[in-house]
């Protein structure tokens, strides 16, 4: 068995010499340089655009919207975002002309010698002002949507009359998360070329190349075979390469068509920061009933999030954020309203735990409050009403597969010395500057899309051998650093009984790869993993059918198979589609069923130290523990936990983007803090496996469950150390500072 | 603001150094940074950029063994230097003891980083054979990695040190 060991990873070699080719390390001759000029203004109507005579304009390639030869709109789920803007601006980064040119210093200084004349409208620029409609801008004046670009509404039990009854404490607070910037190390980039013949070709750093190719073809108006999209080596993505390359594509193509050159465009640091998507700024009220030895019986969630300037994947988003809002309790009435609004920000999109991490901050935090109000201990008030096997979720979804979160949660407060470290530290506190602090959250996490999602995405993977017995993988899923090659191959060589080394994962280019999904929402190991395995499969079962070959025969037997079968028929390949299983169930007007085929869960500690001199805030030990189903890879897992924990501690108390007229006032890495080595905690992590059905060899999900946990578990160690109820974050020194001083 | 023509003829100067052990001679404008001279120039891509202003480290190449970030140095100011990349740290097709653990332990997952990452732990090594967890830690701080949460990376650098160590060799 390859599956559960520590194979190194397909690509690592590349990646350790220098030699993996990344958008920027490719060249191609005769290749131009594109820049975007960009609104500065948040919201207006464009009056003119100013080329300055000082630059000869002639030896540039300009583009604005009046070139696109197709349709000027990005499709997703709507079709309101331009690809440039024409005649209306709606956010300070909106791209609104092009500019191509050999020489990059030289495109620098014509980049500044365009204005874009704008009329200013007045914007919206919070979640407050959005909700109070103070302007409309987004949606039919008079509508019901006006600034809404989607709603929720989730109902189980009877609230009303749980929040009634006599024998019930209530609570309740307003909870609030901050934008968070991706922040890959390697910024967002893409080639392009074109030609009558071939239509578009772009290569680049991106997660998704299927919605790429869904966004060029209007964009140019183009068939399916003209557009190509390949996806390079990509540093990072976390969300941040999932939607936004699509634009970024469509420009470099539209900029390679006019000046029949290959152009590459690669953003700058603060460009990249500014203008592509953050992590939603979300609001989340949260009621509670609670019986007084700690039954949770009622839950009322109000759940808001900022969606920027166009409506891009914030429905979804908004879907996961309210599916997770409840937790991972068994709470019998449970109401979520959520909306996701409109503001004149630069779209926020797609980031690791997609709308989770803002919902289950806000409840996590709001337990330990209740403990803290009803003197109950948080650990007992959770295990008292943590979900189990038969129960249900707040969308109705009984938990068919067994699931222990108590026993997570035990093993990480063992691994924690929880309970040792808070008597010592409540002790020890009072005489001290420097305060100490444990807390902990729990939580679950969704693997693959939400609801029918997976059922309507009906991804394809496909499997090929070749004359000496390689097999390769053909899928759109990238490797973005979490391992989808290695994961693959592990998966290929197990179900084959081959050598891990005859299997390849092709690169995906959708001229050679079926569309196997986007690569996000914990999807790719057991949904697409899942479909790589009964593609292998079926190709042996192909070789078996001939009477060639049969299981575990061994490599040579299985190339002499493939050998002649390819040499018969031509070629060799089986592909596989994603089939709903039968138990899943789904109702997208009621919001209710089976929202996940299945939930990874954990439990997570964190400790803290707040240093009362200087207001330092310091996470210094962390322990992330779960249950995740069958662990593919120990090392390839424990590194997508500790990778997700440190963006966790980041986004809790580090990484803070500051708004000016909707604009990211701190677009760089000296003033926008991410944890670096010296920030962050030893990160132990403890897997629990509970194989699941859903996925190959019994894998779930992994990618964004640590994304959940270390921001409300920092917060309750913080609450904890200081005995304060902090209920926003990014939690920094000068908010500790207010909230001390108050 | 002028405009500055990098690549005009008349404003080029003469540079030599030694990459990775050749000796390179070139012609560069003075504007021209020592990452682009590498990934640009003399095609050694290895090396990243992240942020060209001296935040992230993924620029991190040894100046006469000492890390620098590339992106902040000016090509005409490493005059007859010694710079070593990533491209120069396996010996032919033999791994250098930090890239074999790297790969081994699962310290590069997007390898963005890596490079950087990978030079200034060999300057480190170099200076400090065995050195603490909390050293590790100091020397690899101005190298950002948003992937690994650093646990894996920390882990590899000890694996190397311990490696080098009993070899007896020179990091
Ligand atoms: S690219 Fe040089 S420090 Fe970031
Ligand atoms: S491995 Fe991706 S940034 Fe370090």
């Amino acid at each position: 068995m390859i599956v559960g060991t520590k194979i190194p990873r397909k690509e690592g070699l590349q990646k350790v010499t220098g030699a993996a080719r990344y958008v920027d390390d490719i060249v191609f001759p005769d290749m131009l340089h594109g820049v975007t000029v960009r609104s500065t203004a948040p919201r207006g109507k464009i009056k003119a655009i100013h080329f300055a005579p000082s630059i000869r304009w002639n030896e540039f390639t300009v583009i604005t919207a009046k070139d696109i030869p197709g349709k000027n709109y990005v499709a997703l789920i709507t079709y309101d975002q331009p690809f440039l803007a024409d005649t209306v601006i709606n956010h300070p980064e909106e791209p609104v002309v092009l500019l191509a040119h050999h020489d990059k210093h030289v495109l620098e200084e014509a980049r500044r010698a365009v204005t874009i004349e704008v009329e200013a409208l007045p914007p919206v620029l919070t979640i407050e002002e959005s909700l109070a409609k103070t302007q409309i801008v987004w949606g039919q004046d008079n509508s019901p949507h006006e600034n809404i670009f989607k709603e929720y509404t989730v109902v189980k039990g009877d609230v009303a009359a749980a929040f009634a009854r006599q024998d019930v404490s209530l609570f309740e607070a307003e909870y609030a998360t901050g934008a968070q910037e991706q922040l890959y190390i390697e910024n967002n980039g893409m080639i392009a070329t074109y030609s009558a013949q071939d239509g578009v070709t772009v290569w680049g750093s991106m997660q998704c190349p299927y919605y790429v190719h869904k966004g060029l073809l209007p964009l140019f108006a183009l068939g399916d075979d003209k557009v190509r999209v390949i996806q390079t080596e990509t540093g990072g993505g976390f969300g941040g390469k999932e939607e936004y390359p699509t634009l970024l594509a469509g420009h470099a193509a539209l900029l390679a068509m006019k000046a029949g050159k290959p152009v590459k465009m690669i953003y700058d640091r603060q460009e990249d920061m500014a203008a592509t998507t953050k992590r939603h700024p979300s609001k989340t009220r949260v009621k509670s009933a609670v019986t007084k030895d700690g039954d949770l019986v009622g839950l009322d969630i109000d759940f808001v999030i900022d969606g920027g300037a166009y409506n891009t994947l914030s429905p979804v988003v908004l879907s996961r954020g309210t599916i997770h809002s409840a937790g991972p309790y068994h709470t019998p009435n449970v109401r979520v309203h959520s909306r996701a609004v409109a503001t004149n920000s630069p779209p926020h999109g797609a980031f690791r735990g997609f709308g989770a991490p803002q919902s289950i901050f806000a409840l996590e935090r709001h337990l330990d409050e209740v403990a803290r109000k009803m003197a109950l201990d948080p650990v007992a008030l959770r295990k008292r009403n943590f979900i189990r096997q038969g129960e249900t979720t707040a969308t109705s979804q009984t938990i068919r597969e067994p699931v222990d979160l108590a026993a997570v949660l035990d093993k990480a407060l063992a691994a924690a010395d929880y309970d040792a470290k808070k008597k010592r530290f409540l002790a020890m506190n009072p005489s001290s500057v420097v305060k100490r602090g444990i807390g902990f959250a729990t939580f679950m996490h969704g693997a693959g899309f939400t609801g029918s999602g997976e059922k309507t995405l009906a991804s394809v993977v496909g499997v090929e051998a070749l004359a000496n017995g390689h097999v390769r993988v053909l899928a759109a899923s990238t490797e973005i650093g979490q391992g989808t090659n290695t994961v693959f191959a592990q998966i290929v060589s197990d179900t084959l009984a081959l050598p891990y080394d005859m299997i390849d994962v092709a690169q995906p280019d959708t001229r050679d790869v079926p569309n196997s999904g986007p690569t996000v929402a914990s999807r790719t190991c057991m949904v697409v993993g899942k479909l790589v395995q009964s593609a292998a499969i079926g190709l042996e079962q192909t070789l078996v059918n001939a009477g060639d070959y049969k299981h575990g025969a061994g490599a040579d037997a299985f190339a002499a198979a493939c050998a002649k079968y390819i040499a018969k028929h031509g070629s060799l390949k089986c592909y596989s589609q994603y089939q709903q299983p039968a138990n899943v169930e789904w109702d997208d007007k009621k919001y209710q069923g089976d929202a996940y085929a299945t939930y990874a869960w954990a439990a997570y500690v964190a400790e803290v130290s707040v240093d009362m001199a200087t207001y330092e805030i310091r996470c210094d030990d962390f322990v992330a523990a779960q249950e995740i189903g069958r662990v593919v890879h120990p090392v390839l897992a424990e590194g997508q936990i500790e990778g997700g924990v440190a963006q966790g501690i980041g986004y809790a108390i580090y990484e803070k983007v500051v708004w000016k007229e909707g604009r990211m006032a701190n677009g760089q890495m000296t003033n926008y803090i991410m944890p670096t080595s010296a920030d962050a905690p030893p990160i132990r992590v403890l897997f629990d496996e509970q194989p699941s059905p859903h996925g190959p060899f019994g894998a779930k999900g992994i990618g964004e469950l640590p994304m959940d946990g270390p921001a409300p578990a920092i917060l309750n160690a913080i609450a904890m150390a200081l005995d304060v109820s902090p209920r926003a974050i990014p939690f920094l020194p000068e908010d500790l500072m207010a909230l001390v001083k108050k | 603001m002028e405009a500055v023509v990098s690549d005009a003829p008349e404003t080029l100067m003469a540079l030599t150094l030694t990459v990775n052990g050749d000796r390179v001679r070139v012609a560069v404008s003075p504007t021209r940074t020592l990452l682009e001279l590498l990934r640009y120039d003399l095609g050694l891509t290895g090396t990243k950029q992240g942020c060209d202003k001296g935040d992230c480290g993924a620029c991190t190449v040894l100046l006469d063994g000492r890390p620098v970030n590339a992106c902040i140095t000016l090509a005409l100011s490493v005059e007859g230097a010694r710079v070593d990349t990533v491209e120069g740290l396996a010996d032919g097709p033999r791994l250098h003891p930090l890239q074999d653990a790297f790969v081994r332990l699962g310290a590069a997952q997007c390898g963005f980083c890596t490079s950087g990452v990978l030079l200034s732990a060999k300057a480190l090594l170099a200076e400090n054979p065995a050195p603490a967890r909390l050293q590790i830690k100091q020397a690899l701080s101005g190298n950002l990695c948003r992937c690994t949460g650093y646990t894996k990376i920390l882990d590899a650098v000890e694996d190397a040190a311990r490696a080098l160590c009993s070899k007896g060799q020179q990091p």
